[in-house]
Parts: structure tokens; sequence; C-alpha cells
């Protein structure tokens, strides 16, 4: 099992009063009412908890970005992938990931992630994602373009990655007259990626095409199931078995030295108002072109107040009955991840230990708890249940180094 | 009073492309605007009582296909010109209608002596020197038809109870329009240097109460065209056409018909 610690490294500071005032918390929230004060002091307070971490027998950190809301502070992963890779020593960095779309030249992202890999002595993981609609929106990236960008984004990156240089990249939406970047990862082929997602069919397919680890992201367990029957029938006509290598699954699981504090600082989860995007207008998070157009009849109904979100809204009470949020002691918490380990078998494991204003000082016994006690625990339920990770299994980092697909059935047959 | 409207597809650039087309008299291209266009306004019926009026859906909006290549607003009048040529029409008048506006502009500095008449109604295309065009991503498809409208009686008249299918129309279109002029939002940085060749005279009209384009928009069209006439339509928003058809509608015709 790889097991990593996230957070969302919350901007717990902000008036929470005027975001419900305003009415959203993602975008359009004015950033006047973001504390540099207190960003100083949460950024260094974050970072000594991956630390501390590290210290507690955490194995790997998951980092992520946002962008123009409270909910998450980290605006850059490469900028803490940079530090933490300095810092530590033995952790991996799990990125996932850098919002594809985003990057106007991929090559320089191409660079950045190598100097992370080689900075930290080969722990990156390199996970890419879409990026949610504000992020489009925030930096001003087309909508209409997302999942081109981010294919032919992912598509330059590996080749700056892998291909000797200098080339030429004459693509749709990147055009290079040299690629050519001094900067190569130390990991060969190249760092491993893993695409992280929560209700997108075409991302579940792609990475099934490209046999990269999908990790699903505080889904439900039934849905977590929908998402591995998909991966799982894509990879078949791909000629390859999936299996636990190349499931992935991020959790909010606080844990604590008693169930009552455990339960106070689960509400944590709930800051925003439940939405862990921050509050948005339904046409921010998916604007026009986003979403795949299957979804365009029920999304225009949403957008306009006439059915709820497809992503629903359910009550802490509601995650925590269909197992989303989890919280307790670890003695409490164990038997209720075996579970989730035993129905859908991922091999990569987040655990989302704390939001919103969950005290320092509680925030580090939640790390210690985890580290010392929880980590370990799962670590002897995924050897039990053979849930071998990808660095274990030593899985391919890419389709295309299979070395163990079938044979496909010709055409002619 | 109904105009018989005879509805058309041909195949332009690869894609199937639908105009409705009504009336006789001097030929008439009337563009529509960002959210697409009703099937039926009593405006483009006063039109077609006195010209030969063509309606299309711009490509990728309404009942035309969406070419996946399309990237820029210019795309769209390359096309149109290649539509009249098809349809052997000549000396053809130009209303485009805010987002249609934006194409006819492009269309007129494209072949400069080629146009009888240029009418503009709140016209996109050009960064208005104060204020911006109001940005549709930020707000529902709702909000921005309704923005439109100076007066919410005039949105219920024609959008009545807004349909899903409506919705999703809105959405078709919002889509496509972030496809074409996502950056710089609604306007061309080359357009303004284009615009002194047009030899059409032109009537640029903005709906006083516009909260889409800004009127200086409007007010920066005239300086730049040759023979530009500004004029305003009060109580109108930005949707001049469906809240004041009939009064639009007679300045236009007169233009048109103006020797």
């Amino acid at each position: 099992m790889h097991l990593m610690y996230f957070t969302e490294q919350p901007m717990a500071a902000y008036p929470a009063d005027k975001g419900l005032e305003f009415g959203a918390t993602a975008l359009m929230f004015s950033n006047k009412h973001f504390d540099p004060v207190a960003g100083s002091r949460l950024y260094n307070e974050y970072l000594e908890q991956y630390i501390y971490a590290e210290e507690q027998g955490v194995e790997s950190f998951m980092l992520n970005e946002h962008h123009n809301a409270p909910f998450c502070m980290q605006a850059k992963c490469n900028i803490f992938a940079s530090i933490l890779a300095a810092v530590t020593k033995k952790a991996n960095i799990v990125l996932l990931g850098n919002p594809l779309p985003l990057a106007e030249n991929p090559v320089r992202l191409a660079e950045e992630l190598s100097m992370i890999d080689m900075i930290s002595k080969g722990r990156l993981v390199s996970g890419f994602v879409r990026g949610g609609g504000q992020e489009q929106l925030a930096n001003g990236v087309n909508p209409a373009f997302n999942r081109e960008r981010f294919e032919e984004a992912h598509d330059l990156v590996v080749a700056a990655w892998t291909r000797e240089g200098p080339f030429r990249w004459e693509g749709t939406h990147y055009q290079h007259r040299v690629v050519n970047p001094w900067a190569v990862p130390l990991q060969k082929p190249y760092p491993r990626v893993w695409i992280p997602g929560v209700l997108s069919r075409e991302t579940i397919v792609w990475a099934a095409k490209q046999r990269y680890p999908y990790i699903a992201l505080n889904t439900s367990i039934e849905a977590t199931k929908a998402i591995w029957k998909i991966y799982d029938e894509v990879a078949a006509e791909m000629g390859y078995e999936s299996g636990p290598e190349n499931r992935g699954y991020l959790h909010q699981v606080h844990v604590s030295d008693s169930e009552e504090k455990a339960e106070k600082n689960a509400r944590q989860f709930m800051w925003m108002q439940g939405e862990f995007t921050g509050l948005a207008h339904p046409v921010w998070s998916s604007p026009s072109g986003y979403f795949s157009p299957e979804h365009r009849r029920q999304f225009v109904e949403f957008a306009v107040g006439r059915a709820v979100s497809p992503r629903g809204r359910p009550t802490f009470e509601k995650q925590v009955a269909d197992g989303r949020i989890l919280y307790g002691t670890p003695k409490t918490v164990i038997p209720k991840l075996r579970r989730v380990l035993e129905e859908t078998r991922p091999s990569i494991y987040g655990l989302w230990g704390n939001d919103g204003t969950v005290s320092p000082a509680d925030a580090r016994t939640c790390i210690r708890l985890l580290g010392q006690e929880v980590m370990p625990a799962m670590r002897e339920i995924g050897k039990e249940l053979g849930l071998t990770d990808p660095f274990e299994k030593n899985a391919p980092v890419h389709y295309k180094y299979s070395t163990d697909l079938k044979r496909m059935p010709q055409a002619a047959e | 009073m109904t105009t018989g409207w005879a509805e058309s597809e041909v195949k332009l650039a690869g894609e199937s492309l639908y105009f409705m087309r009504a009336g006789r008299g001097r030929p008439v291209l009337v563009l529509h605007h960002d959210i697409g266009s009703p099937q039926r306004l009593p405006f483009y019926d006063a039109l077609a009582r006195r010209f030969d009026v063509i309606v299309p859906h711009h490509p990728g909006y309404g009942r035309s296909a969406r070419p996946q290549w399309l990237r820029h607003v210019r795309d769209i009048a390359v096309i149109y010109q290649w539509l009249l040529a098809d349809l052997g029409v000549e000396r053809c008048s130009l209303v485009g209608l805010g987002f249609g506006g934006w194409i006819a502009a492009e269309m007129a500095t494209m072949a400069p002596a080629a146009w009888h008449r240029l009418v503009l109604v709140g016209a996109m295309g050009l960064k208005p020197p104060e204020g911006d065009i109001f940005d549709q991503a930020i707000v529902s498809y709702l909000d921005y038809a309704r923005a439109g409208f100076h007066d919410e009686v005039a949105f219920a008249r024609v959008y009545g109870e807004v349909s899903t299918d409506q919705l999703e129309a809105w959405d078709i279109c919002r889509e496509m329009s972030f496809r074409i002029a996502w950056k710089p939002y609604m306007y061309s940085q080359t357009l303004p240097h284009l615009l002194g060749g047009v030899r059409a005279p032109a009537l640029i009209l903005c709906g006083e109460e516009d909260k889409i384009v800004p009127v200086s928009a409007g007010k920066r069209y005239a300086a730049l065209l040759p023979k530009a006439r500004f004029e305003t339509v009060p109580r109108a928003g930005h949707l001049v056409d469906m809240e004041a058809p009939d009064e639009l509608a007679r300045r236009a015709a007169l233009f048109i018909d103006e020797n």
C-alpha cells in the first residue's frame, strides 16, 4: 500500500461570515478578505506539519492546488513540492496535481517537475488534473478547450521528459520552436503519473488508456466501485488486467485521542458549507464547454436552480453514514478503513486528515496517530488483501511500457 | 401578419449551416446575438415586409452545426461571405445585432466596397473606451439573457417560461462564444485599424439602457467608420431587436432605403 497524508491547506483565518454574506467562497469572493499575516503563519504551519508527518512515519505527501478560494491556500503545488523536496528526506511527493490546461507553457512545467524530481532524489509522483471550472476562469483559460489542452499538454510534458532534444512541437494548442529543456527527470522513463478525479467518465477512460492509476476523490463506496468498473473494462480492451495498482482513493479521515474530539474536528470537513471546492455559482464550477455534453441537460437545470448539483451537497451525517467521512480513535477507525479496503481494493490511499479550523495541536495529534498507528495497520491489511501498489509491483509507468499485454484480437478474426 | 419564411441548410466549410429567408427587395443579411435567436421575431418579420431578408444561425449556434476547427469570429465572417457568394447575393446590407454586429463589421472590412448599408446595433467587436463588455461567464444563462433587456416585461414577452431546451440552446451558444471569443473577450484588437476602408454608409445604434455593451463602443464604431451616423434607442437594453422591434425595423429600413 502507498499511503499519503493530505490536507487542503485551508486559509482558515478568512472571515467566514463574509463568505456567507457574499454567498460564495470561490472565484469572486474578494481577496480583500485574505490576511497575509495569517497566510504567512499558516503556510509555515502546513510546512511544519509535513515535516512532522515524515518524522511520524508518513511515507508520502499528497499536494494539490486551487485558485481564488479560501478552502485551499496552495496556489502552485510545485512551490510546496520544491520546498519539501529539499527539507524532507524519504517521503514521496505526490502532486495530485498540476492542472495541465492552465499551463500556457507545458515545457516550463516539465522543467519544474524535473527539478523537483532531481532535488528530491527521485521522490516525485507527478499527477495531473483538468482543474475545476473556477480554476479556468481564475486563470483566464478557455474552458471549452480544457480537455484538449489537458491531453496535449500531457503529451508535450512527457515528450519533454523522454525525447532527446532539441525537437519541435507543432500542436493544436501548443507550438514550440525548440523543446530542449536542460532539466530532465531523475526517475526513468519518467516519474509516475497518477490521475485524480471525481465523476468525469472521460478522465477515467483516458487514465485507463494510459495505464495511469486513477485516484477517486472522496467518492462513496458505490461510486468508487462504478469508477473501477469503467477502468477495468477499458483496461481489458487495452489488453491488460487492472488491479489494486491502478486504483487510488482519497478519504476524509480525522483521528484523535478521543471520539468526542475526533467528531468535533471531523465536522471541520464541512467548514466550507460542505462544498470542498468552495461555494461557487454552478457556471463558475462548470463553465460551458468544460463538462461533458452528455451532462448538459442536467447541468443547465442545476445552473438556474431547477435541479440539485450532480455532485450533491450531502450533510455531515450523510457523509459519515455512507463512509465518506471517517472519524474516531485509531482503534475505531481502522476497522472502518479495512472495510473500504476490502470493498474497493485500492493500493494508493490518501488520508485527508485535517481541514478548516482544526487547531495546530490537534492537527499534529491526528498526523501522529495516522503515522504511528493507522498507517501501519493499513499496511498490514494491505499485505493481507494483496493490495500491491505500483512501486511494489514495478508496474509500467505508462501503457507503452507494458510487457504483459494480452494478444489483442486481430481485425480479421 | 405572418411572413412566409423558407428554411434551408447548406454545407459550407465542411458543416451544415442553417438559414431562413423571406421577403422581396434589397437583400439584407441579419446576424443574431451571442445567445442565438428565437426561431421567429417580429423584428425579422418587419424587415421582411420591405426587404429580401436572410437570417442564418451562426456556425455552432442554434440549428447550424459546430465546426470544431473554428477559432475566431472572423472565420464566421468568411463563412457568410461564402454563403452570400453561393446565393448570388450582391450589394447586400448587413444588420448586425450585438455579437452579430461584430461579425458584420468584420465582413465589411473584408470587402470594403461590397456593401449597400451597414447597421450595427449594440455591436461587440471593439474594446469599449469606457467600461467593459459584460462577461457572461460569471452569470447563469437566464441572468445573462435577462441582462440584455431594459424591461423585464419584454424578456417575458420574448422568452416566456424558459424551457430546459432553451437553457441547453443557450449553453451551446455560450460554449461556441467561448471557443471563438474567449480572449480578448468579445472584441478584436485588429478590427479598429481596419474599419477605415469601409465604403458603405453605416448606422450605429445603441439601446440607451444597454447593460451588455457600453455605449462608448458604439461611439467608437461611429468614429472609426468613414460614413457613420450614431443614434440611440430610448427605453431599450442590449437586445434592441427584441425589446423595440418596430422602432428598430423602422430606423433600419429608412436607412437602408435612403439614397
